[in-house]
């Protein structure tokens, strides 16, 4: 059984000039443990079909299921990230941040701490834990954003760009610092993006939608050891494809 | 001319300025005022008993601080201040809040809140002392009544302000209604609740001291000056506008300032 399985979503948009379709017809599955790449131009509604799995939105047409249990609004078996730096809670520290889940879980003070501070040093800012938000960097920010994600143990992490907002060296840092936590953890990783180099660097397999509606073009499934290297020529082969599936390569224009 | 180059070379070069620097470019323009009315009272313009010299204000201060007398009037009007406050913040906040949280409610009170807002408090007094009749009650009645409206607009306009992406956070790491409201609604809505509680102090004051004016109260600082001005002891009313100042500055510095310290400005949510 496969551990998440998106069957034929769609969605449509009640907008004041009528209904506009948003997603039609998206299908995908994907086991325990895979990291699957979304990418696809701005507006196919990928981070849309994120928010849908997150339970944020609930599909016209189709269902998500999760280790075989439809989803129904959001759940603690998935962490969500997003691109927002706002999304941490300005009034908690980063470990108060990294331990908002655990604490509504109930788990008592000294345990949730300590496990907060774990998440934090995974994503190497464990001196920070007494640090608040607005005194952190925008990558420190993302990276107290995926402790925070993960510090409840969900089985299903879920990134909606999270890296898009930063400078292009802290981005590749950022990069290498979730493959590492990804090897580590074993989650299931859905990552949306529209940065294809990024996708070949990360995924298992890579999801191509195009748009209006949002539709799944194709798969490509990235056959690279790990940790990649993104100036070999397979990577780039790679990259030239997917750019190739969304009409962006130089024959294009 | 030598103080106004002093205090332009304080403001570029601000880390040399020591703590006394400092105190003396706060205290100057009082300075300034200060002189002007000694000169003004000296001049001989106005019968001194109209307008006393700093001098004769101070000793009253002094003399009226030791007969117990303005201390007496301070307190009561403190009691009846924080008394009415309280009601305003209490109800406040809760209202604004649930304005913020429930549609029917913000449909409901908005149109209410947006009439009564601007309307000046003392025009409510006469109907506050019909109703209540002399003394305390109405005083502290129309405090509470009029300084609720800031409260409840401020605190109404953080809950909306309060950002969809923490929301979504905590619901996602599985916050319920209950904790979603205690965990990300309130602290996120705080900086406005903040500003809401200082302006409707601000407007806690300005009606107190009128209304002790008008509720015929034995005690408190409006009734001290109004009185004063039957027996045209104007030293008496300007003693009695610095106790107000001075109410008010140290509410400001050690209520609202610690309270933002603590809270607001420690998470970067007011620059």
């Amino acid at each position: 059984m496969p551990h998440i399985e998106a069957r034929d979503i769609s969605l449509i948009y009640d907008t004041p000039g009528g209904a506009v379709p948003g997603l039609r017809g998206v299908s995908f599955a994907m086991e325990a443990s895979e990291f699957l790449c979304i990418v696809g131009p701005s507006g196919c509604g990928k981070s849309t079909l994120l928010n849908i799995i997150a339970g944020f939105i609930t599909p016209n047409v189709g269902e998500i299921r999760i280790a075989g249990q439809p989803v129904r609004g959001s759940g603690m078996d998935r962490g969500v990230v997003f691109q927002d730096f706002a999304q941490l809670f300005p009034w908690r520290t980063a470990l108060g941040n990294v331990a908002f889940g655990l604490e509504m879980k109930g788990v008592p003070k000294a345990e949730r701490e300590a496990t907060a501070l774990e998440q934090l040093r995974l994503v190497k800012l464990e001196h920070f834990a007494k640090s608040y938000p607005h005194h952190l960097s925008g990558g420190m920010q993302q990276r107290v954003a995926i402790a925070r994600a993960l510090a409840y143990n969900p089985a299903v992490l879920l990134m909606d760009e999270p890296f898009a907002a930063l400078d292009a060296l802290t981005r590749d840092d950022m990069q290498r610092l979730l493959a590492d936590v990804w090897r580590t953890t074993r989650k299931t990783v859905i990552y949306v993006t529209h940065n294809v180099a990024e996708a070949v660097y990360l995924a298992d397999r890579v999801v191509v939608m195009t748009p209006h509606p949002g539709t799944v073009k194709t798969e490509v499934t990235i056959k690279l050891p790990r940790p990649r290297d993104p100036l070999s020529v397979e990577f780039l082969d790679y990259q030239k494809e997917l750019l190739r599936l969304l009409g962006q390569d130089a024959k294009g224009h | 001319m030598h103080d106004v180059a002093r205090a332009s070379d304080i403001a570029l070069t601000p880390a040399a300025a020591g703590p006394l620097r400092r105190a003396a470019r706060n205290a100057f323009p009082f300075v300034v005022v200060g002189a002007i009315w000694e000169a003004v009272a000296h001049a001989g313009l106005f019968p001194p008993r109209f307008f006393p010299p700093l001098e004769t204000v101070a000793a009253t201060l002094a003399r009226l601080t030791m007969s117990g007398v303005l201390p007496h009037h301070a307190l009561d009007t403190i009691v009846r201040l924080i008394a009415g406050f309280a009601l305003a913040a209490l109800f406040g906040v809760t209202i604004g809040i649930v304005m913020g949280r429930s549609r029917r409610a913000e449909d409901i009170l908005l149109p209410l809140v947006s009439i009564g807002a601007p309307i000046p408090g003392l025009a409510y007094a006469p109907l506050f002392l019909l109703w209540f009749g002399p003394g305390n009650v109405p005083a502290v009645a129309l405090v509470a009544f009029v300084s609720a409206f800031p409260i409840i607009y401020n605190s109404w306009t953080g809950v909306k302000a309060v950002k969809d992406i923490w929301l979504r956070s905590a619901q996602a790491m599985g916050a319920n209604d209950r904790r979603l409201f205690r965990h990300v609604i309130v602290p996120g809505a705080l900086p406005y609740i903040v500003t809401g509680l200082r302006l409707g102090l601000a407007q806690a004051w300005r009606i107190l001291v009128g209304i002790e004016m008008l509720a015929a109260v034995p005690w408190g600082l409006g009734w001290l000056i109004f009185g004063a001005q039957e027996f045209l002891n104007t030293d008496v009313m300007l003693a009695g506008i610095v106790v107000i100042a001075l109410i008010g500055l140290a509410l400001e510095k050690f209520v609202f300032q610690r309270l933002e310290e603590l809270t607001v400005v420690r998470w970067g949510m007011l620059t």
